[in-house]
């Protein structure tokens, strides 16, 4: 297998009295599409921050490109690109304007610098690139960030929440340039996000973070079979037993684990369709109020409530 | 698609590829795109403009007729006198700190950190962009000199001089602002910099010469460097080259250059350590 692109051996960093991250352990390989998820404030971007260079460790140790991020940054920097967190882009310049400062800042000639944009069209909104970009909308904007960070042909492209804010339309143009880059020139994608659907849809693997620290790992399909093939999801009655009804479940033969969210259960079974019937009669049968019963496929939601007792709660 | 597959691609993409720019280059680019926004933001020079403009006409209609035509002083010219003022309040704290201070909270200045620029042009281009831009300042206030009769014995050279040193002292001056955009990246804070420059404009011989100062101010003034910095734009408009009052004028530029300077690029290495 070829070196790793990126590396982290309890990668830490700390704010005052703040443990923000807390010992990340990490590989990414070469051509992967690696998602981190987890909520706000679990230490997502703070890890981009240190892998991108902007922030110093306050312990372990990071390679990204083969190289340290302590004492290498330069050369780091001329290999990766970088979408942070809400398009960063000034408002009072032209795309054009933003794109070629870009690649000046990467020793790109005119010439370099005119045909990268050219390749970039399909990235960017090419009838509005001489247009200031106040006047973009939210999705033109991101676009437009993330061909500035695609200019200098990164080999591997951090983006940090690509979509957070965006309509569901431009979230799908995101998505489909991200599979694109990844496809069709092989570039690395280190991809933050709070959405479970997108890492869902986007990564090969997924690095679950909670509380700065790496509560799981792998791709999504392995992750989501180690809560089960399937999920039963109880929503109770308001002033129900709770606990009778998780009584009642766990120690059924078909049932694999039991979760108490806060307004009902959460089921994990081998067979659904086979598990329904006999959670139903047990909850009747225990004089439990049930108002809604669902079946259906586990998600990375459900995954992450396994791993840490919690939803990721994203505010749209 | 599987990794190898893609490192391979990777591989075979095409050539352009990022390398070092090398400082000038990106001192350059910085101070392009700064200058590039200057137009776009009336609001951040206009206001440098009225207010010189104002206080000149003001202090020259109440003060022209008590301070010229002594005895002893018969050649004492006002409009003269009070034209470095004018100049010195349209250049002092005009900065391009405000837009420093956007570009951290939109994120911008964080995608040039991202970049293998080197970090002092990020803050050297501005401040090119910032001479420019003073230059720009010191013109229309000027022409107002000359259309008030204000003259120049020195010559041409005299007055590219006189424009020199007033640009030398904002860019000097600048270091404050900065300082204060980097330290807290809030405009309100970048904005109330400019209370810095009243001690430095008036307690000094902005109105009236050092000598008409009563005890105390006339103590204070001393230890002013605008003092010095008016005494060597006046003597500009005399008939000779005063090397004496053009070096103190530098000096006292360069004292608070370094002073101003070099607090902003304190602030700027603690912002990279920050990050």
């Amino acid at each position: 297998m070829s070196e790793a692109v990126i590396e982290t051996t309890d990668l830490r960093r700390n704010f005052g009295d703040v443990e923000a991250v807390r010992g990340v352990d990490l590989v990414v390989e070469p051509g992967e599409i690696y998602g981190f998820l987890g909520p706000n404030g679990a230490g997502k971007s703070t890890v981009v921050k240190m892998l991108t260079t902007l922030l110093k460790p306050s312990g372990g140790s990071a390679r990204v490109l083969g190289l340290d991020v302590a004492t290498q940054a330069n050369q780091i920097r001329l290999r990766i690109g970088a979408a942070l967190q809400d398009a960063s882009l000034d408002q009072k310049q032209s795309g054009r304007e933003i794109l070629r400062v870009q690649g000046q800042l990467y020793g790109l000639t005119a010439t370099e610098i005119d045909q990268r944009i050219d390749e970039l069209r399909s990235v960017i909104e090419f009838d509005a690139i001489d247009r200031w970009v106040g006047t973009y909308s939210g999705g033109m904007e991101r676009r437009l960030d993330l061909a500035a960070s695609l200019i200098h042909n990164p080999d591997l492209l951090f983006l940090d929440e690509p979509t957070t804010g965006l309509d569901p339309t431009s979230r799908a143009e995101v998505w489909e340039e991200v599979r694109r880059l990844n496809a069709d020139f092989g570039t690395t994608i280190f991809l933050t996000t709070q959405y479970l659907e997108e890492a869902d849809e986007l990564a090969d693997r997924v690095g679950i973070i909670n509380a700065g620290t790496i509560v799981g790992e792998g791709p999504p399909g392995d992750l989501k079979r180690t809560v089960g093939s399937d999920v039963i999801q109880v929503r109770l009655a308001e002033g129900s037993d709770r606990q009778g009804a998780y009584d009642a479940v766990v120690g059924l033969d078909t049932v694999d684990h039991v979760d108490q969210g806060p307004r009902g259960l959460l089921i994990s079974v081998k067979n659904g369709a086979s598990a329904v019937s006999p959670v139903a009669i047990a909850l009747d049968g225990a004089g439990v109020s049930v108002t809604d019963l669902t079946l259906r496929t586990p998600t990375l939601d459900d995954v992450f409530l396994e791993l840490t007792g919690d939803r990721i709660e994203v505010a749209a | 698609m599987t990794a190898s597959t893609a490192a391979t691609t990777a591989g075979d993409r095409n050539l352009v590829r990022a390398r070092p720019s090398g400082f000038l280059r990106d001192l350059v680019t910085i101070a392009k795109r700064a200058l590039r926004s200057i137009p776009r933001e009336p609001e951040t020079f206009v206001p440098a403009l009225f207010i010189p403009t104002f206080f000149f006409i003001v202090n020259v209609g109440a003060l022209q007729n008590l301070t010229e035509g002594f005895p002893g002083n018969e050649d004492f010219n006002y409009r003269a006198f009070q034209l470095p003022t004018a100049i010195i309040f349209a250049v002092t704290g005009i900065s391009r700190a405000p837009g420093l201070v956007t570009d951290i909270q939109s994120g911008y200045f964080d995608r040039l950190l991202l970049s293998p620029a080197r970090r002092l042009p990020l803050l050297l281009g501005l401040m090119v962009a910032d001479f420019v831009l003073v230059v720009g300042l010191c013109i229309p206030v000027l022409a107002l000199g000359f259309v008030f009769g204000v003259s120049f014995g020195t010559g041409l050279l005299g007055v590219i001089v006189f424009i020199l040193i007033g640009a030398l002292w904002g860019v000097a001056f600048t270091g404050f602002p900065y300082t204060i955009a980097l330290k807290t990246a809030n405009p309100g804070a970048v904005g109330a910099s400019f209370i810095l420059f009243f001690p430095f404009a008036f307690l000094t011989s902005s109105t009236v010469p050092l000598e008409q100062l009563s005890g105390w101010l006339r103590t204070v003034a001393r230890y002013n460097p605008i003092t010095y910095i008016l005494e060597s734009m006046r003597s500009l408009t005399g008939d000779t080259w005063e090397w004496v009052d053009l070096g103190q004028g530098l000096v006292a530029i360069l004292v608070v250059a370094s002073v101003s300077h070099g607090l902003a690029l304190a602030a700027l290495r603690g912002r990279l350590d920050r990050g």
